[in-house]
Order: structure tokens, then sequence, then C-alpha cells
């Protein structure tokens, strides 16, 4: 009860207290191009708000933009919680996620630049067009293929060390953030699959209940779609989920040199 | 003689043909309409970019082969005229 009152008490003060803090301007850089004037270069837009009347999160910002200085601003968000991989972007030349990314603080005066996502053709301002990347995905046949029917009213069981070797797979949005930080995927995005879809090719091929390892195999069984990946470590890097892509690409190389 | 066309020109040219191609797989009765859409979106697209732009060509050529993919399917049987 005492709780209660207390919290009853802070949410009263706190538009009080919002008016009291001094006033914390940021500038925000952030590219620009419309597609209904394509002969219009790109540009970088700036934008500059107060930080004490904006959220922490750089989708905040971006969303406070949008509501009351510009609207035609435009970017992709959904989830606001790092979930979805919509507001996949490169913000001060890292590439992730606007909504799990804090606005960075007391640096008097320093600008934030906000870039789309780089090498991928640009739809308008921060949306990329991720056409081919769901494509690639799709190559890979991202579901459970099994031979023997078996009874479908059943589930599939998994002990918990097979499930085990799901984890740090299943976790991946993909958000795209780590094939586009990669210089193999920036100059061979049409042969070579990227880390991001190929840890989701080996999120099928370390499932214990998937029976076609050896198609799944066979497929990456060329000079490009696994081994353009040089082990830059770009991708691991970058990870807005804190997942490792290269190492994923390291089993797939192994398991090719197995079979 | 031909004249000769840039890679880009032949590009546009394609895309194009490829819409008029694509026209002919449609009803007999719409076909007229598709034929006219692919028409006037070239024309705006020519109208929007000049003929040295050739990052906003590329950018258009992108855009008219992805709503080619889209009004290509079977289940796309009709288009509104201007």
């Amino acid at each position: 009860m005492r709780q209660l009152a207390r919290r009853g008490f802070a949410a009263s003060a706190a538009p009080h207290m919002a008016a009291e803090k001094p006033a914390n301007p940021k500038t925000f850089k952030i590219y620009r191009w419309n597609p209904d004037k394509p002969a219009e270069k790109p540009r970088m837009q700036e934008y500059t708000l107060d930080l004490s009347r904006t959220g922490p999160m750089v989708l905040d910002a971006l969303i406070k933009i949008k509501n009351e200085v510009d609207t035609t601003l435009t970017f992709r968000r959904s989830c606001r919680e790092g979930i979805c991989g919509s507001c996949a972007m490169n913000i001060d030349g890292k590439n992730t996620l606007a909504c799990i990314t804090h606005i960075p603080k007391d640096e008097g005066g320093k600008s934030i630049t906000i870039y789309p996502l780089p090498h991928m053709f640009v739809v308008k301002d921060l949306v990329p067009d991720m056409t081919y990347f769901y494509k690639q995905y799709a190559s890979i046949k991202p579901w459970l293929q099994r031979k023997d029917e078996g009874d479908a009213s059943k589930e599939i069981l998994q002990s918990p060390e097979e499930r085990k070797k799901l984890d740090g797979l299943y976790e991946c949005i993909l958000c795209a953030c780590c094939s586009t930080a990669c210089p193999s995927y920036w100059w061979n995005q049409d042969v070579y699959l990227g880390p991001s879809i190929l840890l989701q090719a080996y999120r099928w091929m370390a499932d214990s209940r998937d029976q076609s390892l050896p198609e799944r195999l066979e497929q990456m069984e060329n000079a490009f779609s696994v081994y353009r990946c040089h082990t830059i470590m770009n991708c691991t890097r970058t990870c807005p989920k804190h997942l490792n892509p290269g190492l994923a690409i390291a089993q797939i190389k192994l398991l090719l040199a197995k079979n | 003689m031909v004249r000769r066309l840039s890679g880009l020109q032949r590009d546009v040219l394609r895309l194009y043909r490829d819409c008029l191609r694509a026209a002919r797989a449609k009803p007999e009765e719409s076909r007229p309409r598709f034929r006219a859409l692919a028409r006037r979106e070239f024309e705006r697209g020519i109208a929007a970019a000049g003929r040295a732009d050739v990052g906003a060509i590329e950018h258009l050529l992108r855009i008219g082969r992805r709503r080619l993919d889209q009004y290509r399917q079977p289940s796309v049987r009709d288009v509104t005229g201007p």
C-alpha cells in the first residue's frame, strides 16, 4: 500500500521534474533520400532534440522526430524491444537495432549519425530493400524437413542436450545487421549467403529433428555459398543479439569437411 | 545503321518488353489496361529522371522489376485505368 502511494507521488511529480531538468541538446544527422524524386542526390539532414525530453533509445529519438519535427522521415520499427529486427540501421558506424541502442550521453555537442544498413538498396530514407535477403533465406529451406512421415499427431521429441545445440542459434531475429557488416557480403551479395542466413542454415543442420542434413550440406558444396566467408568476424562484433554467426559458419565448414 | 545502345538502355528496353509480354498472359479484355499501365509508368520514370542520371534510372529499374513480379502473379487479373 505504501509502495503504491509512493509510486502515485512519483507519477504526479514527474512532469514537474522534467520541466526543471536542464535542456540537453543533441544533434542527429540522418540520411535522407526520397524515391519520388530519384534525380535528387541523397543528403544528410540534421535534427536537434532536447534529450531531457526524449526517451533513452535512438528509436525514441527517431519517433520523436517523426512525430514532432519532420513527418516525412521514414524508417521501419515495430516491437521497440529488440525482438523483431525491423529497426536495424547504421548508428555511428555500427549496424545495430535503434530500439536497443542508448543515445550516447555526456559527449558535449557530439552529434550522432544514422545511415540505413550499408550496401543495401535504399527504398526510402532509412528503409533498405530486403527482397534479396529474404529470397536467400527462402533458398536454405528454413523449416523442419522429415524423411519418415511418422505420426503427425505426435510431437518429435528432443533430449535436453540436443536442444542445447540450438542455443545461440534460435535467438537470431534476421535483422541483417551482420550480413550488411560483412565485406564479403558487400562484394558478393549475389552468390554468398552471408552470415545471418548461414547462421539460420546451421540452425537447421544442428536440429536433431531435421532429417535432410545431406541435402542441406550439398547445397553449400560450392565455392561461394559458404566459402566466401573469410572469417572477418565483423558479423560477431556487430550482432545486436550477441550471437556468433562466425562460429556457426565455422561449424558448417567443419560439417562440409567431414563429409 | 542501328544505333548502339548502352547496357543500361538495353536493360530499360528489356524491362518494357517484359512488361508487354507479361500482359499477354492476362485475360484478353484487361490486356490493353496492363499495356497502358506499363507505358504510363515508363513515361512517369522518363519525366522523373534525366538521361544521364544513372543512379536514378537504376533505382527505377529495380522498382520496375519488383512491380512486374507482383503484377505477373496469376491472381492479378485486371488493373484500373488512369
